[in-house]
């Protein structure tokens, strides 16, 4: 089935699926997961731990254990650098490859160790730009000093001889973020960039994300299981829960009107400067994310949601239904909440 | 970590559980192929020369060199004295393998008397007893072996304890790092509370739980016993003739590689045999008893 | 110098005392002690010993003893050989340069031949080459090195007359060729047991590089995978095996001893042997002393070794 990639799109994810497979029975991590990334755009991928939302950023890369472990299935279409339409999941592993850090980067949650403690930081940055543009060697590291100024890290030249430890963490993700744009990518994976640094090193790291977004136009989709961080910078939001789905919507109407219940009770768990005044207390969702290999028939959020319907809601997975256009819901009750019937 | 790689970490192991699980059994087999090598040559051992036709000892001028297979119930073939070479392999089993369990005992108990010593008391006593072992340790062991075993009248009793003496270390410093971490857990100190004796906690409370990696070491120990006794004897100061041991069998059997070859192979692979069996089965007890020694 | 220099330095000087107290005591627990050589010349009277120990010290207190020995080792007056009136380090080293050939040649091929293995091993995990590489190493650790040596002369020797069963070189050549041909058997007899070690730490060294975090990095960059696996994925899994190379070094001593007697090799190896044989006692107790100390230097260049070559590691 090849569906034609929708002219304005720079990604779009069809259907796409990842398996694990093991002695223990098989896994679905992600299921029927389909979304558009358009040029320059900020989408944001929310969720807690094992909603997939990692799982659907390494399937986008290829980076997935391989087979027969892991499998993934759907469609992944990326437009190129001239334009044309990039079937990943068909490509051969050489083009693949050469995609990756050029058309498509990625930066991680551990700054700590996701760079290679016995090279420098200029070797790492200089691999990224020789792999793809090589180039004399003299050239490849005023490039990446070039880099190292643009993520605003100080005295660039000395830095490329220092090696990761000599950084903090915020240093460390600032020097990831260079690696990351060191090709002019159409696309940026960000995998909870700030989550293990210190709230005002995240602050700087998501200005730093947000200027270098504005200068080079590049697309870019942000996962991260916190909403306070999806409110400064998403244009579009995805809930993700169990692997699917539940909620998607432009920032906004995300905020202002959340559907899904999994979703609002998100947001009543963010705290904020607004409403401390009035002391609303923080509600934590009750409960803890499904097991996986052992998720409930119906709904996946249903054993922890407030308005489930008993007979219902846990009968059957509901449908990624359209609410409004741009806002995508899967519940059965969306239509009873929103109008406030009670449950 | 990110979710994808927790996922990767709990689900798709299971994944790789199949050839886990066939890697498990494999390894398994082998410590059951190990185990009955090695109960296969005590009993040969043991039993053995009880009925077998042929003496170690007697020596027959007519039978030198008689060629394995050929030359009737000599299937083993006889050597440069005409003495039957299963006979000789079945007693000479019997002192390596005696050898080999004895020295494995004494550097077993030494080891674990230094290394609970070291353990409990930690400190000084436990930073000069474990630099010690770390002293020992740099003597190649051979080197030090032969040094000793020049210097001693040669009987089956020195001989062991000399070889007990290069070879304790090993199980001294599994035992130390046990009884250390175990010390600091709550029942030494709630036995220490209730007022029991250094001694007691030692030996009653903390060694028992420190079992599993003994076990693992001194079946090894077998081994490497075995092996070292193999050394000397092979280098003339080990058992000595006309005692048989694998080792001194191998003597002075490269004079005769080009005539009489199986004088130099079959011993050789006995030695292999009993050594690759208790270093196998060493290796499964390890998977079995505390997979966190495993290094593979 | 860096702390952790000098923190290893100092252990390595506690070491090195305490080394020398075992050899010491190894030399006066022998029945007899050092004055046992000369309890074996016939006609020896019980007056004439007593001479003797006087003029040996050895009627004087043990610390006494043991400062004086120490103090001499320290200068390297390890004493004179019985045989020939040679001094004991003198005599070590003539025999020194081809045991130390032997070892070299042997470690370069078992670090090359290990690190293949242990590679392989670890990247197609549970493979038939992996299972094979396990047991082998298992086997390998198990045979005696001499009996292995014995079984490649009969082999390549005698059966197939290809190499030389022994000695440095053929008397009367002496070609380059000559000694690289004699040199093949033993090295490769040496390496065995060598190899075995170096590939299980390697591939256990490769399985916890293969998981980190910036190898999903350089995947992430585009590094193709060969790439990935030579600079990011073996250079990393190399470096603790710096501190294994080091660790091997008693092993390797002890190997070599064997297999300089199975070839005729006229190393230090052989020279112990012969000197235990002559009951040659500052010989004797100047080789144990010697290959310990040799151990320690060695472990102590593998530590600067890896100081210098892991970053992370500070020498300023």
């Amino acid at each position: 089935m090849i569906t034609a990639m929708a002219p304005d799109a720079l990604l779009q994810v069809d259907d796409l699926a990842v398996r694990f497979h093991g002695d223990a029975g098989t896994v679905a991590a992600l299921n029927g997961v389909s979304f558009t990334v358009r040029p320059g755009e900020t989408v944001a991928l929310v969720g807690e731990s094992g909603s997939g939302k990692s799982v659907t950023s390494l399937a986008i890369m290829r980076l997935t254990p391989p087979p027969p472990g892991c499998r993934v299935t759907g469609r992944v279409m990326l437009r190129g650098a001239a334009g044309e339409a990039l079937d990943l999941l068909a490509l051969p592993a050489e083009a693949m490859r050469s995609l990756r850090g050029s058309r498509i980067a990625m930066i991680f949650q551990e700054p700590m160790t996701s760079l290679n403690p016995v090279l420098t930081i200029g070797d790492q940055i200089a691999e990224a730009i020789a792999v793809h543009r090589g180039g004399a060697r003299a050239a490849v590291l005023d490039a990446a000093a070039e880099l190292l100024d643009l993520v605003g890290i100080p005295e660039p030249r000395a830095r490329l001889s220092a090696y990761p430890h000599h950084l903090s963490g915020g240093m460390r993700q600032r020097v990831m973020i260079a690696i990351a744009l060191s090709c002019d990518p159409a696309l940026l994976i960000a995998d909870e960039p700030t989550t293990a640094l210190d709230v005002t090193v995240q602050a700087q790291i998501l200005d730093l994300l947000r200027r270098l977004q504005q200068r080079t136009g590049m697309a870019v989709i942000f996962i991260t299981h916190n909403l306070g961080v999806v409110a400064e910078i998403a244009d579009r939001v995805m809930v993700m829960y169990a692997g699917r789905v539940v909620e998607q919507a432009p920032r906004r109407a995300l905020f202002r009107s959340p559907l899904m219940p999994y979703t609002a009770g998100l947001l009543r768990s963010v705290p904020r400067l607004q409403v401390t005044a009035a002391r609303v207390a923080l509600e934590a969702i009750p409960g803890n994310v499904p097991d996986p290999t052992d998720l409930p028939p119906g709904c996946a959020f249903a054993p922890r949601c407030g308005h489930v319907q008993v007979g219902r809601c846990d009968a059957a997975m509901p449908a990624l239904e359209v609410a409004e256009p741009d806002h995508l819901v899967r519940c059965l009750r969306w239509r009873d909440l929103a109008s406030g019937t009670p449950g | 970590m990110t979710e994808a790689t927790d996922i990767a970490a709990t689900v798709a192991r299971p994944s790789r559980a199949r050839s886990r699980a066939l890697a498990r059994f494999v390894r398994h087999r082998l410590a059951l192929f190990g185990l009955a090598a090695i109960v296969v040559l005590v009993l040969l051992c043991a039993a053995g020369p009880y009925l077998w036709p042929y003496n170690d000892l007697r020596i027959n001028m007519r039978q030198r060199f008689a060629e394995p297979l050929l030359a009737g119930l000599h299937v083993f073939g006889t050597d440069e004295l005409g003495r039957d070479m299963l006979a000789r392999l079945m007693m000479a089993g019997r002192v390596s393998l005696t050898v080999g369990f004895a020295a494995m005992a004494i550097s077993t108990l030494v080891g674990i008397l230094v290394g609970t010593l070291a353990g409990y008391f930690g400190g000084m006593i436990g930073t000069a007893l474990m630099r010690f072992v770390d002293a020992v340790l740099c003597f190649p062991s051979i080197f030090l072996l032969l040094a000793l075993a020049a210097f001693v009248q040669p009987t089956l009793l020195s001989i062991t304890l000399v070889i007990a003496a290069t070879a304790w270390m090993e199980v001294a410093r599994v035992v130390e790092a046990q009884i250390r971490s175990l010390r600091e857990r709550d029942f030494a100190l709630a036995s220490e509370a209730l007022g029991a004796s250094d001694a007691h906690i030692m030996f009653r409370e903390l060694l028992p739980n420190a079992i599993a990696p003994i076990v693992v070491a001194s079946t090894l120990n077998v081994a490497r016993a075995i092996l070292l006794e193999a050394y000397v004897s092979y280098l003339g100061y080990g058992i000595q003739p006309p005692v048989p041991s694998w080792g001194n069998m191998l003597n002075n059997a490269q004079e005769y590689l080009v005539t009489a070859p199986w004088l130099a192979l079959l011993p050789g692979l006995l030695i292999t045999l009993a050594v690759t069996g208790f270093n196998f089965v060493g290796d499964g007890l390890r998977d079995a008893l505390d997979p966190r020694l495993d290094i593979s | 110098m860096s702390r952790f220099l000098f923190h290893r330095l100092a252990q390595y000087l506690v070491l090195l005392w305490l080394v020398s107290v075992i050899g010491f005591a190894v030399l006066h627990l022998a029945p007899g002690g050092p004055l046992a050589q000369f309890t074996l010349i016939p006609g020896m009277t019980a007056e004439q010993l007593q001479v003797i120990a006087h003029q040996m010290g050895l009627d004087r207190p043990l610390p006494v003893q043991y400062w004086e020995w120490f103090r001499r080792m320290m200068v390297g007056e390890w004493g004179r050989s019985y045989r020939d009136s040679q001094p004991v380090l003198y005599v070590i080293g003539a025999h020194l340069w081809p045991t130390l050939e032997l070892m070299l040649s042997s470690s370069v091929v078992a670090v090359l031949l290990g690190t293949w293995v242990g590679v392989l091993g670890a990247i197609r995990r549970y493979s038939v080459f992996d299972y094979l590489a396990t047991i082998g190493a298992m086997v390998a650790l198990s045979i005696p090195t001499f009996w292995f040596g014995l079984v490649f002369i009969y082999i390549f020797s005698v059966k197939l007359a290809w190499l030389p069963p022994g000695n440095l070189y053929t008397i009367g050549d002496g070609s380059f060729l000559d000694y690289a041909r004699h040199l093949i058997a033993p090295c490769l007899v040496l390496a065995l047991v060598t190899i075995a070690i170096w590939s299980r730490y390697m591939r256990a060294s490769m399985l916890e590089v293969v998981n980190q975090d910036y190898v999903r990095t350089a995947r992430a960059k585009g590094v193709p995978e060969r790439a990935v696996l030579v600079h990011h994925t073996i250079r990393n899994a190399l470096l603790p095996m710096i501190t294994i190379a080091g660790l091997q070094l008693p092993t390797l001593l002890s190997g070599a001893l064997v297999t300089e007697t199975v070839f005729t090799w006229p190393g230090m190896g052989r020279l112990f042997l012969d000197s235990i044989g002559y009951r040659d006692y500052p010989v004797v107790m100047g080789i144990l002393m010697f290959s310990a100390m040799l151990v320690l230097i060695g472990n102590l260049l593998a530590d600067l070794l890896y100081a210098v070559s892991d970053p992370r590691i500070r020498l300023d």
